[in-house]
């Protein structure tokens, strides 16, 4: 078993670099997702109906797609289109198209608990159109919803790892390609849990950092 | 003779079968405090969410220093958000449940709109705003969120609030009805002085003692009309209607200057 973790050590270079890879890849997936999930909150908040039920139709089919499968389509299936991606945008368009309705959805929740006179006395005070969403909405909206941004955060670095079936290279791939070589399964697949873990402790400390001033509001 | 500050003519407004306001006129003059009531489910809120136009009325004219509210002037074409939001600007409005915007210091909150509807300096709009919260007695809570104060302590915020975008006319609905009754005083106290800066108020209101006391006018609303309009000493003595008698005789118990004796001198 030490042999493992010596070869492990010995390819440290690998898993920061797959690390690294996976904070970027998520890092994006969680930003673009999270701004388009606000936008699309808009839509879902808005009164245009069929713009509403377009919304709702994605949001629902992203919801019962696995996730590997969403990958697989847009990397394998959309060339079949017309539209090659390399792996990489590939990878990463799936992970901010699948998580973007998670996000609007959670938006949406903690939108509608919003007490609706502070969004009437933003009109009153001449607030409108954008102006309310960008600076009455949206700060108390992300504040209220941290706990549950950060969970969507969590299961977008996790469902990176599956972006090793289209060979990006992120952690789980790193680590999956140093035990295949040099059959460490054990000791690769610990280092790269651990280091998983570790992104999310610190995924956790944003959330904290945000629940801290979210309470100081209430 | 100058124009009134404020002109309603023929306002209605109903919501489905319910008709909420059944043709209401009234003026306001520049510096006047006219508090309207009458019992709940009269109208009253509506008539003043109808002023700004949060709720949009069925019929009738709404001017503000002789500008259409709502509407383009003379014609039937409702004016688009931006215009409507700058007509919004110049009337504050002080709310019965405060909504103050829970994510902002008191301080910000008073800041918002000046600095980022009307898109004043900043430094004038912080230094106006400090000058607000002293003189509602709340300097101390400036770094204070919302969720922090006191009733009492909201509604004082909510009416500097309001004072921070230099309205021409202040649009209170109930703004003592959510308070606990040892906190209305405060908010009373704070209403009395605007009215000595000669601040133009119309105030939707049960507080019988403070409407006798501060009022210039009163204004009487059942049933979606205006039933009777007076100088408070004439309503409060002698209304002219059975409507306001019965009114009256309701809140008897109210009318000996409780109120007033809560507030602080």
């Amino acid at each position: 078993m030490s042999r493992g973790w010596i070869v492990v050590w010995q390819h440290h270079n690998e898993m920061l670099h797959g690390l690294l890879n996976t904070m970027w890849l998520a890092a994006l997936a969680a930003v673009a997702s999270l701004i388009l999930g606000a936008l699309l909150a808009m839509v879902l908040m808005s009164r245009l109906r069929p713009v509403v039920r377009i919304a709702t139709i994605f949001i629902d089919a992203m919801r019962c797609v696995p996730f590997l499968l969403l990958a697989y389509f847009v990397y394998y299936g959309l060339p079949s289109l017309g539209l090659t991606l390399d792996n990489w945008t590939a990878g990463l368009s799936s992970l901010i198209a699948y998580n973007t309705g998670y996000m609007a959805e959670l938006l949406v929740a903690a939108w509608r608990s919003l007490p609706a006179d502070t969004i009437e006395a933003a009109h009153a005070f001449g607030f409108h159109g954008f102006g309310v969403f960008r600076r009455i909405v949206l700060p108390p909206v992300l504040l209220n919803a941290a706990p549950m941004i950060g969970n969507q955060v969590i299961q977008i670095v996790k469902d990176s790892a599956f972006l090793t079936i289209i060979a990006v290279a992120e952690l789980t791939h790193a680590a999956a390609g140093i035990q295949s070589t040099y059959y460490v399964p054990f000791a690769a697949f610990v280092a790269a849990v651990l280091l998983y873990w570790l992104l999310c402790l610190g995924v956790e400390q944003f959330v904290g950092v945000a629940e801290a001033a979210a309470g100081r509001r209430r | 003779m100058t124009t009134p500050l404020l002109e309603v003519g023929g306002l209605r407004k109903s919501f489905g079968d319910n008709v909420v306001l059944d043709g209401i006129d009234i003026t306001v003059a520049r510096g006047e405090t006219v508090c309207v009531l009458g019992p709940s489910g009269a109208g009253k809120s509506t008539l003043l969410r109808c002023l700004n136009w949060l709720e949009k009325p069925d019929a009738g004219v709404i001017r503000l220093g002789g500008e259409r509210i709502g509407m383009r002037a003379g014609g039937n074409v409702s004016m688009r958000d931006a215009e409507l939001a700058r007509m919004r600007t110049r009337m504050g409005m002080v709310f019965q449940h405060f909504a103050l915007w829970p994510h902002l210091t008191v301080l910000h909150n008073l800041m918002e709109a000046p600095v980022y509807v009307q898109r004043r300096p900043r430094a004038e709009v912080r230094a106006e705003a400090e000058a607000l919260l002293e003189k509602v007695g709340l300097a101390d809570k400036r770094d204070a969120f919302p969720a922090r104060l006191s009733g009492g302590q909201k509604q004082r915020v909510g009416i500097a609030r309001a004072l921070a975008m230099r309205p021409e006319l202040l649009l209170f609905d109930e703004p003592t009805s959510a308070l606990d009754p040892e906190l209305v005083g405060e908010v009373l106290s704070v209403m009395a002085d605007l009215r000595r800066d000669g601040m133009t108020m119309l105030i939707v209101t049960h507080e019988m003692g403070f409407a006798r006391e501060a009022a210039n006018r009163i204004v009487f609303i059942d049933r979606g009309r205006l039933v009777e309009e007076a100088v408070p000493e004439a309503f409060f003595t002698a209304p002219q209607t059975e409507r306001a008698r019965q009114f009256l005789a309701r809140y008897a118990g109210t009318l000996s200057g409780s109120t007033l004796a809560r507030m602080p001198a």
